[in-house]
Parts: C-alpha cells; structure tokens; sequence
C-alpha cells in the first residue's frame, strides 16, 4: 500500500516549528551584529599588522576555520564548565555561532580593507587625519561595500550550519525538527516541513541582507542638483 | 626665517639612496617648481615635506613646527601642509562637499554647518559650486583634481604640495587644474610643486629646482635657467622634455 502523507501530525506542533525558527534566526542575527563587529576590529588589526592584536587575531582565526563548528560548540558547552564557567545550552550556541562567524568576517573584511587604494589613505593622512578617523571614516565603508556579498553569504552558511546547536539541545529549528518526529513518527513530513523552512529563512535572511547592503552600506545621498 | 626649511636631509629605500643632502629653504609666497628626471627623487623630497616619508637624516621645520618631534607632532605639521595627488584620490563614498568637509570636521572639530559654508566658499574657489552633492564618479579627471585642491585648501594650509597633479589628464583638461593654480600663486599661496609642464614653472614659478641623482643640481629663478643652464645635466634635461 503506498505511503499516506499527513502533514497534519506536523502541523499540530506549529508552535514547536515557530519556536524554533525564532531560535535559529535570533542566533543568526546576533552572530551577523555581533560577528561582523568582531570581523571589522580584526580585519583592521590584521591589515595594518597592528601588533600584537594581529597575531592574536591570526590565531583565533586558524584555530575557527581549522575545526569543525560542531567541535567548537561542544567545546564550549561541554569544556568550559570544566574551568568553572556555566553556561546554558542557548548561551553556548549563541557564543559558538558569534565565535565562528566573527573568524570568518575578520578575513573577508580584511581582504576589503587591504584592497583600499594607497593613495586615499596618504590623502587622508596629508589632511592630518589620524589612524581611527581614517578607518571609520575613509577605508571603513567602501571595504564593506566591496565585501558585502562575500559577507552576505557567511551569514547565511553559519545560519544553515547553526543547526548542529540541536546537537547540545539547544531549542532550534533542527532540535524542533527531531522532537516532533520522535513523536508523531512522520520524519518524511517533518523534515520536509523544515527543509522548507530553512530555506525560506536562507532566502529571507539573503534578500534581507541585500535590501541592507544597497541602502544602508552602498547607499547614495540624493542629489540635490544634477551632476 | 623661511617657511619650510630642509637641512641635509636624506632618505633611503633598502639600498637605494633616493636624497643624498637636501637644503632648501621656500619662503612664504613662493612658488616652487621640482623639475628631474623620474627617479631623481623630486617627488620623495615633496613627500617628506608633510612626513609621507620619514627621513633618515637630517632636519625638517615648516612653519616652526619641526618633523622629528614624533607622532603628534606629524599631524600639526600636516595641518600646515595641504597636499594634492596626481592620482587625486578623493574619497569615493563621499560626495564633493562632504569630501572637502570631512577634515574640517574630524581634524578641526568645525561645526558641521560652518564646514559646509568653507566647502562652498572652496569650491567656489575652484569653479565646482555647484556639485557639492555629485560624487565623485560623476566628475572628469580635471574636476576631480579641482575638488582634490579645494579639499586641501579647506584646511587652510600655509604651504601646498603638488605631485605631478596633471600627468594623470587628458590633455584638454590640463589648464583648468594650472589655472586654479595659478590663480592661487597669484593669492600668494605657497606652492612647492612636482611638474613636468615646463612653460607652466617657467610663467608661474619664481623658483625652479633641478634635482639630479637625489641631489639639488641646480637652482634658481625659472627664466634664467631655462634661458641658461648653468650645467649639461639641466640642458640636456630642458632639451629632452621642451
């Protein structure tokens, strides 16, 4: 007899889904805030070779990219009790997807910073503008304008891969997931649902993200007359 | 006592020598033109002249405020010393205005209404008032070094340096940067410039520099040298680029 599809079993626990999605997408976007303010200080430090923050930055991110997001999260939910800090399932996931976007974003921005042409950094320089006032305000916008789509996606790949936090029993989509099924015995429907899921939130979050990069990072004043 | 004063100044990069014992004095109204060969170290010396190159040796005074006083020290001196690139270099997520404000604001503290009336009055200067709020992708090559100057200008600098500020132009638009500077030559603005428009030293300059082999060749009022060379060196040169 062919299989009967009952999505309902999977609907009756809408609630756990929305839950969960909220999880996943608070954690997203506190890693994307949070993780990008990391990436701009450390893509400063490692392109001006600011020592010793640089080789301090260098090692954490070697030490990110190196290791599975997997092993860093339970590094910290597991590992860090044992040197006497407590931290809650939420807590360590948060922390693991801000620790490990903010290594990634430290090379993308740097790789922004680094492709400042010379020349505006002696203009702004010869304007005895200092090291800072030079950053934040000359090298700072256009670099996250180049490396916006760039940063873009790593939010994104750190959204999808944020579902191994259900590994620790973190309440996300993916814990959601696994609950529900354990229940109703319908894993066909309920991962199908949140397949769907994930990849609405993957395509929201990128749209999201575009609309921000084209009018807040790339954006243009009005011109008040023609040019 | 002269505005900007070098004494046996040297620089080196790695193994090469580039200024093996610059003295120069400019005094305050004059308009100085670098002429040499490329490699002479003509634009080396403009350079350590705002502290874009340490130097090695030697001493550095503009305007009483001496190079080898460390860090802060640099941007005081920077302060006095407005500079304009051939490259121009504006900053392009900056409109015009805001381009010629954002030192005022950040270096000088000035408020962000009277940053915006000097940036007028600058642009106005050089003939750009009206855009103040284009980009700086929508301007020519000439327009941009005009905006490049009126930011330098904005800062009121007591001396300007200018690096070859019309080899990157297409020819048509090169006299209307040399008017903007020349009209500045005739405010009194002191002027130190890296040029490779002879009749432009010639007509405007009342000091001409002849670097050679990282040294002053030869120096003095631009019309007799260029009428008489008082080395080969300097003839061959004037002979080679006239």
């Amino acid at each position: 007899m062919a299989y009967q599809f009952d999505f309902l079993a999977v609907f009756d626990y809408g609630d756990m889904l929305l839950k969960g999605a909220a999880f996943t997408l608070a954690m997203t976007a506190v890693g994307a805030v949070v993780g990008t303010a990391i990436g701009i200080a450390g893509g400063m430090c490692r392109a001006w070779k600011l020592h010793p923050l640089d080789w301090l930055f260098g090692a954490y991110v070697e030490l990110i990219r190196n290791t599975p997001f997997l092993v860093q999260l339970l590094f910290i939910f597991f590992g860090l009790p044992s040197l006497g800090v407590q931290i809650s399932e939420w807590q360590a996931s948060f922390l693991a997807v801000v620790v490990n976007l903010g290594a990634y974003t430290t090379e993308i921005i740097r790789a922004g910073i680094q492709a400042t042409p010379r020349g505006q950094i002696e203009a702004a320089q010869s304007l005895a503008m200092g090291r800072l006032q030079i950053f934040f305000h000359v090298v700072l916008r256009p670099a996250l304008q180049k490396v916006w789509p760039a940063l873009s996606s790593q939010i994104v790949i750190v959204m999808l891969g944020s579902a191994v936090c259900s590994q620790i029993a973190a309440e996300d989509l993916t814990f959601a997931a696994n609950f529900i099924q354990s229940r109703n015995f319908r894993a066909f429907e309920t991962y199908l649902v949140v397949t769907a899921m994930y990849f609405a939130m993957a395509w929201m979050v990128r749209y999201a993200l575009n609309v921000f990069g084209r009018r807040v990072i790339v954006a243009r004043k009005p011109q008040t007359r023609g040019a | 006592m002269p505005l900007v004063k070098l004494r046996g100044v040297h620089k080196t990069f790695g193994s090469n020598h580039v200024l093996k014992g610059i003295d120069l004095d400019v005094e305050a109204g004059d308009v100085v033109a670098l002429i040499g060969r490329s490699g002479s170290g003509k634009s080396t010396l403009l350079r350590t002249i705002n502290g874009l190159e340490s130097i090695d040796r030697g001493e550095l005074v503009v305007d009483g405020v001496a190079l080898d006083d460390g860090f802060g020290d640099l941007r005081t001196l920077r302060q006095k010393v407005g500079m304009v690139f051939q490259q121009f270099n504006l900053f392009p997520h900056l409109t015009v205005g805001e381009n010629v404000m954002l030192a005022l604001k950040v270096v000088k503290k000035t408020a962000h209404a009277e940053a915006g009336d000097i940036a007028k009055e600058m642009l106005l200067k050089v003939g750009l008032a009206e855009k103040f709020s284009a980009y700086p992708d929508q301007l020519s090559g000439g327009q941009q070094q005009r905006v490049a100057i009126a930011r330098a200008l904005a800062m009121r600098p007591r001396v300007l340096l200018c690096d070859e500020i019309t080899s990157a132009l297409d020819p048509e638009l090169v006299n209307e940067v040399l008017a903007v500077v020349r009209q500045l030559a005739e405010e009194g603005m002191t002027l130190i410039m890296v040029t490779h428009e002879m009749r432009f030293a010639r007509e405007v300059g009342n000091k001409l520099i002849f670097m050679h082999h990282g040294l002053i060749h030869e120096s003095g009022v631009p019309r007799q040298l260029f009428a008489e060379p008082g080395t080969p060196e300097l003839a061959n040169f004037i002979g080679a680029v006239s």
